[in-house]
Parts: structure tokens; C-alpha cells; sequence
């Protein structure tokens, strides 16, 4: 008897793909979203150059000035200049913002495929483990992990990307269960791949878009987290500018100077609606029932 | 109905003896020796002697645990380190200040958030969509405690017409109600925005309904087509999307209380934070975790009121 070879090609993009793009090539939201972000991110690398101070700089002029010709925004109790600690307070947000999602997507993804794919006793302990973490308030567990391992920059990240992983395991992990229903994983088992490469070769790629959608979505929520870690006094530490700690600083002078706390929440409320107009128009292109 | 109920409770005590488990293990992860750290460097060995055995730090960690377990059981949340007194006295205490806060924020998103949800899906593409995607973007994008200290700002510090710290002095209702406004509309914006969305994306996917083509072939008047046929479906997503956002609601409530220095729960567990009273925040997550598993319990439940086919499951 001879040996035959089958040859077998199996593609992983959708056909909507084309038209998910150019959807968001041509929303005006997200493109005023990304230009916005594009901005802010231009200004948290350069911050060392754009910024007109250093925002460590005590006593530049009279506490809690108005702000003047040369300082824009005014300067805090200290005598810094608040536009140079808005400026570098961009660097910690984005970071935060965009680190802890990372993490958050890359671990909770990988294991809500892996409680999807495999399903049995696996699927239900990590089912129930993310049930449990998803009983308490994000915030409020935010603020817990960071008081018991203590408030650094490292911590900050880790305790908001403990937050956020339930929700990539839940979303994963139901795409994944959606997946492993599709002819083409069938035919990746008949051909004898290992659990490993269906699992991130070919089942990964498919369920990409809507991690990402909701990556995209939790970068605000993360930065939000840090913000009102900060404000509440677990940010990262002083002197360090971070958005939400400028607030903190602004709140105890509410009545000498406002402006002090306008300025930075009106920072985070701009980086907030970039984000979730990319977000939202992200969301919508990729959904299979929105208008096309 | 009794019997689903049943079920759906039984259903959440593995949930709830997580929590408790995973609350017990992350206080003790603490670093260094939480007598210590209470009582500060310059106690004497004796003091942090007592502290540790009051607090039953010199048992085995599973004695502690099995300890902890049975004083949940019989509703004893611990004794706070800082004031001695029981935290459920403590928590007792302001409660009512927190559900008053918490009751008026879901009114205002109600009553705003439905009709303005309504309208949107109604008049796609006018004025009312737009001015739903306007609120839903704002109210979903401001940090509760960003939008608190601009309310502050504007209202209270500018316009001086409420005050700026929100507690309640006396009895008397106008005064109270003057002291809640403030706190309840900074909450009342997000749920306002939670509640368009849903209730817009909802009624959207209702009025392509066949049903609501044949009431609307059957001459019935358009107003009651969109009020009692197509929202009465709408009402399911709503109840889910309060439901599932009361962890967001209760995190919005706790910044809301600090920002407008309001007693609450809120203000119970920073205060918790800054004198790093742990026994204090271990029975606070606890409540706040049961509050929520009970919510998703009751959501379930009031699926049942809302819509008579789930009440057999």
C-alpha cells in the first residue's frame, strides 16, 4: 500500500477583515481618539525636552501662583510648575495604562484559552477562581493589593493587572469555547497537531479581535485605577508627578487655588475620551451587527 | 419560585467562601508583623505581646482561618485595631448614608438614563442619539472622584449653592437632601451613561422585531408600540447592567464619599488604608464581596419579575 499526502491549508483571517478596517480607517471618532492618544504620547516621551521646568523644582515663584506668562498652568504648593508635572504626570498614566493591560491580556487570555479549550475540571476551577476575584470591586481590590504590597511603581502595575485578568479570562475563555466547535480545529486535531499549537496557532489569532477591542477598553480603566489610586495617596510615591497625585495636592487647596486640581483632572478627562472613542469605534467595527 | 431561589443561593456559597478564603490569605501576606505595624517601633514587647495574642496572631495560621470562618458565620466582622469597637457597629453606623447615596444615584440614572436611551434608539441619528452618546461618553469617561472635585469646584466653591462638605448636620430633610445632591449627581452621571447605552442598544434590537411590526400593523399608536411593548424587553439588559455594575457603583461610591467628605463605608475604608487598620479593610472587602455575589443572586431573581419565562429555569 502506498502513503498518500493530503495537503491541507488553513487560514486563520476572516473574510470581514478588509471591511473592519477600513471601518475604523474612516471613523472620525477614533481617528480624533488615536490622534489624541498619538499627542499624549508624543509629549510623555519627549517630556524630558518639551516640558519648560524640571517638575521636581521647588520654589520657582510665589506657592500656589495663578497661572502667568511663565508658568501656563500656574505652580503648586511647592512652587513647581504644574504644565512640567502634568507633562512628565503622562509618562506614569500611559505606562501604567498600557503595561497592566498588557499583562492583564496576555495572562488572563492565555489562561481563559486554556479553561475553554481543555473545558472538564480545569475549565471549572479556573471558572470559579475568576468568579470569586470578579466578587469584589475592581477599584476596591485595586486599593487592598496596593496597601499590602505596598505602593511602588511595579506594585501599582501588578495589583491593576490582578484587577483586570478576570475580565480577559472570561472573554477568552467563552470565544474559545465558541472556537473549538469550528470544522477547523477538527481538522487541526485529525491531522495530529499538539493541544499547544491549536490552542495558539490557530485558536488565538481568531479571538484576537475581541481581546484586543477590550484591551483597548481597559487601557482607560487602568489609567483610571491609577489616577484614584493616587488621589486616594496610594500612587506612585512623591516626588514622582503622577496625574492623580497633582489632584490629591490641588483638593487640600481647593479654596486658595482651584485651578490646581482643574488642570490635571481636565488631563485625565481628555486621555479618557481619546480612549474610549478608539475603544467604542473599535468595538463597533468589529461588530458583525452594527450598521455596515 | 422558592425552589429557584434555593438553588441560586446554594449556588453562591462556594462563591462566598472563596472570598472569605481569598480576603483571609491577602491580609496575612502582609509584610512584617501587623502588631508592629499597628502599635508602631516604639512599642514595648509586652504591648505587642497582648496585640498578638488579641488578635490571635500566635495561633497556627489554620486555627486562625477556622476561627475567622466561624465568626463570619455568626456575623462578627472582627473589632477594628485603631478604635477597639466591633466594625459591624462601625459599618452600621453610616450605612444608611451609603444605601440614601446609593438609592438616589440609581434613581437619577433611571430616570434619566431610560427615557434619553429610548429617545436614541427611537430618532436614530437626532438630536437625542447624539446627545445620548455625548452623556454615555462623559459619564463613562470622568474617574468619580474627577468629576466630584469639578462638581466641587463649580457648585460649591464658585456658585456656593451646596455646601462643600456633604454630611448630613441635622435631621431636617431639605438640609439633607442639599448635602446628598451634590454626591448623588456625580454617581447619577455615570449610571445615567451606563443606562443610555444599554437601554439604546436594547431598544434598537427591539423595534426590528417582528412583534413590534405586527403592533405596529395593527394599528396600535406608536407611543405604546416604543413604551409598553419594545421597552417591557428592554427592562431584562437593564436590570443586568445595574446589576453587574455595582462593584463599579460601589468603588464610584466609596471616591464619591472621600471627594465630598461624606460619611460612609467609603470613608471607613481609607480611613482604614491611612491607620493601616487591616481587620478593618479584611471586613470590609467581605462585605463588599457579599454584596456583590447577593446582587448577582437578586438580578436573577428579578429576571423572574420582569420576565414571566424565566421564572421556571
Amino acid at each position: 500500500m502506498s502513503p498518500t499526502t493530503t495537503t491541507v491549508t488553513i487560514t486563520n483571517s476572516p473574510p470581514t477583515r478588509i471591511s473592519t478596517w477600513s471601518r475604523i480607517r474612516t471613523s472620525p471618532a477614533v481617528l480624533a481618539g488615536v490622534a489624541i492618544c498619538f499627542t499624549l504620547i508624543v509629549l510623555a516621551v519627549l517630556a524630558p525636552w518639551i516640558a519648560p521646568y524640571d517638575p521636581n523644582r521647588q520654589g520657582l515663584g510665589i506657592q500656589l501662583a495663578d497661572p502667568s506668562g511663565a508658568h501656563w498652568l500656574g505652580l503648586d504648593s511647592f512652587g513647581r510648575d504644574v504644565l512640567s508635572r502634568i507633562i512628565w504626570g503622562a509618562r506614569i498614566s500611559l505606562w501604567v495604562g498600557v503595561v497592566a493591560t498588557l499583562a492583564a491580556m496576555l495572562v488572563g487570555s492565555t489562561i481563559g484559552i486554556i479553561a475553554g479549550y481543555f473545558g472538564g475540571t480545569i475549565d471549572r476551577v479556573i471558572t470559579m477562581l475568576t468568579d470569586i476575584l470578579l466578587s469584589f470591586p475592581q477599584l476596591v481590590m485595586g486599593l487592598l493589593l496596593v496597601a499590602v504590597l505596598g505602593a511602588s511603581l511595579t506594585n501599582i502595575i501588578l495589583a491593576i493587572a490582578v484587577t483586570a485578568a478576570p475580565a480577559f479570562i472570561r472573554l477568552a475563555r467563552g470565544s474559545t469555547l465558541a472556537m473549538r466547535e469550528r470544522d477547523f480545529i477538527d481538522a487541526g486535531r485529525a491531522l495530529g497537531f499538539s493541544d499547544m499549537r491549536i490552542m495558539f496557532v490557530h485558536v488565538a489569532p481568531n479571538i484576537l479581535d475581541e481581546i484586543i477591542v477590550m484591551g483597548s477598553l481597559w487601557v482607560a480603566t487602568a489609567i483610571r485605577t491609577e489616577s484614584t489610586l493616587a488621589f486616594i495617596g496610594l500612587g506612585v510615591p512623591p516626588p514622582t508627578a503622577t496625574w492623580g497625585g497633582i489632584i490629591r495636592e490641588g483638593f487640600e487647596f481647593l479654596n486658595d487655588n482651584y485651578l490646581l486640581a482643574v488642570f490635571p483632572s481636565l488631563a485625565i478627562l481628555i486621555t479618557m475620551i481619546a480612549l474610549n472613542l478608539i475603544g467604542d469605534g473599535l468595538r463597533d467595527a468589529t461588530d458583525p451587527r452594527a450598521p455596515q | 419560585m422558592l425552589r429557584f431561589i434555593a438553588k441560586r443561593l446554594l449556588f453562591a456559597i462556594p462563591t462566598l467562601l472563596g472570598v472569605l478564603t481569598l480576603v483571609f490569605f491577602l491580609v496575612r501576606i502582609v509584610p512584617g508583623d501587623p502588631a508592629l505595624v499597628v502599635l508602631g517601633d516604639q512599642a514595648s514587647p509586652e504591648a505587642l505581646a497582648n496585640l498578638r495574642e488579641r488578635l490571635g496572631l500566635n495561633k497556627p495560621l489554620l486555627v486562625q482561618y477556622v476561627d475567622y470562618l466561624g465568626a463570619i458565620a455568626h456575623g462578627d466582622l472582627g473589632r477594628s485595631l485603631t478604635t477597639n469597637r466591633p466594625v459591624m457597629t462601625d459599618m452600621l453606623a453610616v450605612l444608611p448614608n451609603t444605601i440614601e447615596l446609593t438609592l438616589a444615584s440609581l434613581l437619577i440614572g433611571l430616570v434619566g438614563g431610560v427615557p434619553l436611551g429610548v429617545l436614541a434608539a427611537v430618532r436614530r441619528g437626532g438630536i437625542a442619539d447624539w446627545l445620548a452618546r455625548i452623556v454615555s461618553l462623559i459619564g463613562l469617561s470622568f474617574p468619580a472622584f474627577v468629576s466630584g472635585v469639578l462638581l466641587l469646584v463649580l457648585f460649591a466653591i464658585q456658585f456656593r449653592w451646596f455646601p462643600v462638605i456633604s454630611a448630613p448636620r441635622s435631621g431636617d430633610i431639605l438640609e439633607r437632601l442639599r448635602a446628598l445632591a451634590l454626591p448623588a449627581i456625580n454617581l447619577g452621571v455615570i449610571m445615567i451613561a451606563y443606562v443610555t447605552r444599554v437601554t439604546r442598544s436594547g431598544m434598537l434590537n427591539a423595534l426590528s422585531q417582528d412583534y413590534v411590526r405586527t403592533a405596529r400593523a395593527k394599528g396600535v399608536p406608536a407611543r405604546l408600540v416604543v413604551w409598553r411593548h419594545a421597552l417591557r424587553n428592554v427592562l431584562i439588559p437593564i436590570v443586568t447592567i445595574i446589576g453587574l455594575n455595582l462593584g463599579v457603583l460601589i468603588g464610584n461610591s466609596v471616591l464619591t464619599e472621600i471627594v465630598f467628605s461624606r460619611p460612609g463605608l467609603g470613608k471607613i475604608i481609607v480611613n482604614a488604608l491611612n491607620t493601616r487598620d487591616y481587620a478593618t479593610l479584611q471586613a470590609m472587602m467581605v462585605v463588599f464581596a457579599f454584596a456583590i455575589v447577593i446582587t448577582n443572586v437578586l438580578t436573577d431573581l428579578v429576571y423572574g419579575l420582569v420576565d414571566p419565562r424565566v421564572k421556571t429555569p
